[in-house]
């Protein structure tokens, strides 16, 4: 498999983004009721990160190779400005878009999924284009969690559940099964 | 708590709109720990708290360097809390909190480099757990100073022992072991399963059921009594 | 800001008079100002413990896969030639390096380069020693893995798996059950071998790839 093949299925499936490595875990509980929103927020958060992989790469080359101990500081600037600037955009030239995604940009800034590719592609010293496509499968990998957790919430809904086990404790057990399936995809990078 | 409901009495000058109600500093330091336990009760910073629980030695290692964090940001925000306009109190919580995770960042890297390596880029991810912001905008940004540490030292506290608890089940069943020390014998088949990602979502969906089922039988327990 | 105001949020905030712009934009720059020189200074402070451990990791590393050398010289590749000079850091990616190691008597004994390629779950990063002229492998140590615990993770402390490449000359192959006595062999560990032939593949193809550029180097610019 070529490299940047690689990066993308492995953030996409093997690592993935939230199931595997953790990151998005906010709107992977909170936002996941209904899976209209889930997978738009899913949408939202994949062009964040294209973006935020876009700008970290520019400040890694040019900006932070004198002052690495500033990169932190830098990335969540860069993101809350980034996701501000996007927001307005968005509400300027498309008000449709706007209804449906605006009220999630906010709620990106402190999703760790965001700041986590940044510090990920830098400590995996990523190209630009090692990079877009870290993000691409990042954020598509947060969308397929966020959708596919929220389909099964759903059904869960209508489901006969013991009143003690009802609320977060077994959403939890849910999500470890599907990250149990998702560990099925390991040792797809390794041709045999 | 509403604002502006009674007008501030006379002895209190630093009346601020939604401030927590006034109490012991125990019951600050308390509230974190138990009632108001950040993930257990609150399920905020997940995202550590799962990551890296799994081992004892790095779910210690994350909730110190968070609770380091937060008594630097609380202290800070609550010393700042006249001065910051309120425009820019986020943007400004931000950079403080920031600040401090980069200080504890690299003091760890300078102090324990093997667990600065082990938890790798979640030690900067301190700067997004929900908490820390939660906490400065909700409460630090409110109240004097000495609460808002004692609000830090509590929720600090509840964190990491949240954190212990989990990376300790995690380590003791899936590797049998306690901050490396081999607890339960050769003849113990560690359950690898536990350390991997899907273990940690178990270990905290299993400790939510459990607290979930307590608090049913002692409300019923109520129940019976009245 | 996706915690909950318990204790009141926007809406319980009395309304009040804005805050003219420079103010805004004075606290911004002061508070960033503040925060850059608490942060540099800290790093000045801890720079130097933080690059001994990274030389004491390095350090270790090289030992153990040149078979402890008195003193070893740094490579770096840059535009695809190796240089003895450290590149200018440009970026935050660091020039990919080669050590050379030499025994006390200057005679030299083998070189260590790195390699990274996926394994089981993530990428695996070998650091591996040999022999140029002969072609043989010194040894091999996994700088960095996330493999299966208890399984994959054999790879870097399962000692009859590790102790079987000194001696053996890449390209080589993981099998089941070796032949014995072929030098281009190595068993795989039962139950990690995608883990065990991803040590092989890194191997191999970090050799084939640094091969050429140390014979170019041996030729132009060994002194």
């Amino acid at each position: 498999m070529s490299n940047l093949a690689w990066i993308f299925v492995s953030t996409l499936l093997v690592s993935n983004f939230t199931l595997a490595m953790f990151l998005g875990l906010c709107p992977f509980f909170g936002v996941t009721a209904k899976i209209g929103t889930a997978w738009r927020l899913g949408v939202a958060n994949t062009f964040v990160m294209l973006l935020t992989a876009l700008s970290a790469w520019t400040l890694n080359t040019y900006v932070l190779t004198q002052v690495p101990f500033l990169r932190t500081i830098a990335f969540i600037v860069v993101i809350a400005s980034g996701v501000q600037i996007v927001e307005m955009a968005i509400k300027k030239f498309s008000p449709v878009l706007f209804r449906q995604l605006g009220i999630f940009l906010p709620l990106i800034t402190t999703n760790c999924a965001i700041l986590g590719l940044a510090l990920f592609q830098t400590a995996r010293q990523y190209t630009l284009a090692e990079s877009i496509v870290f993000a691409l499968g990042g954020g598509m990998g947060l969308t397929l969690a966020l959708s596919l957790m929220a389909s099964i919430r759903e059904r869960m809904d209508v489901a006969d559940v013991p009143v003690v086990a009802r609320g977060m404790g077994l959403v939890l057990v849910v999500a470890s099964v599907l990250s149990m399936a998702f560990m099925g995809f390991a040792g797809m990078g390794s041709a045999p | 708590m509403t604002a502006g409901a009674s007008p501030p009495p006379a002895n209190q000058p630093e009346f601020v709109p939604g401030a927590p109600p006034p109490a012991a500093l125990t019951t600050d330091i308390w509230r974190g720990i138990a009632r108001d336990n950040p993930v257990l009760v609150q399920l905020l910073g997940l995202c550590p708290a799962m990551a890296v629980t799994n081992t004892l030695a790095n779910g210690l290692a994350m909730g110190t360097a968070t609770m380091l964090v937060l008594l630097g940001s609380e202290l800070f925000v609550s010393l700042l809390r006249k001065v910051i306009p309120h425009e820019v109190r986020i943007t400004s919580y931000v950079l403080i909190i920031a600040t401090f995770v980069t200080v504890v960042d690299l003091l760890l890297a300078a102090t324990f480099p093997d667990i600065s390596k082990a938890l790798g880029p979640f030690m900067p991810l301190i700067v997004v757990n929900c908490m820390v912001l939660g906490r400065a905008e909700a409460f630090a940004a409110k109240v004097r100073p000495v609460r808002a540490m004692a609000d830090a030292v509590g929720m600090g506290l509840g964190f990491t022992l949240a954190l212990v608890l989990i990376s300790g089940l995690r380590e003791l069943l899936g590797m049998g072991s306690l901050l490396g020390a081999n607890l339960l014998g050769p003849n113990f088949e560690p359950w690898v399963f536990m350390v991997m990602p899907p273990g940690g979502f178990l270990t905290l969906g299993i400790i939510l059921l459990c607290m979930a089922w307590f608090t049913d039988i002692r409300r019923r327990r109520a129940q019976e009594a009245a | 800001m996706t915690a909950p105001h318990r204790h009141g949020g926007p809406a319980a905030a009395a309304p009040r008079a804005s805050t003219p712009a420079w103010r805004l934009v004075a606290t911004l720059a002061i508070a960033g100002a503040i925060s850059g020189w608490l942060v540099s200074s800290v790093y000045q402070w801890t720079l130097p413990a933080i690059e001994q451990h990274a030389a004491e990791r390095e350090k270790a590393a090289v030992y153990e896969v040149l078979g402890a050398p008195a003193r070893w010289d740094t490579l770096y590749l840059v535009d695809d030639a190796l240089t003895r000079i450290a590149p200018a850091k440009t970026g935050f990616a660091r020039a990919p390096r080669a050590f050379v190691g030499f025994d006390a008597d200057g005679e030299r004994l083998g070189v260590a380069i790195t390699g990274t390629e996926p394994g089981f779950q993530d990428n695996v990063t070998i650091m591996v020693g040999f022999n140029p002229e002969t072609g043989a492998l010194i040894g091999f140590r996994v700088l960095e893995q996330k493999e299966t615990p208890g399984l994959g993770d054999k790879i870097e402390n399962d000692t009859i798996f590790t102790g079987q490449f000194a001696g053996q000359v890449p390209p080589l192959r993981g099998v089941k059950s070796p032949a014995g006595g072929k030098t281009d062999e190595v068993q795989t560990i039962t139950g990690a071998t995608i883990s065990s032939r991803a040590v092989v593949r890194i191997i191999n193809n970090a050799i084939a790839s640094w091969s050429p550029l140390l014979a170019a180097w041996d030729q132009g610019g060994a002194k």
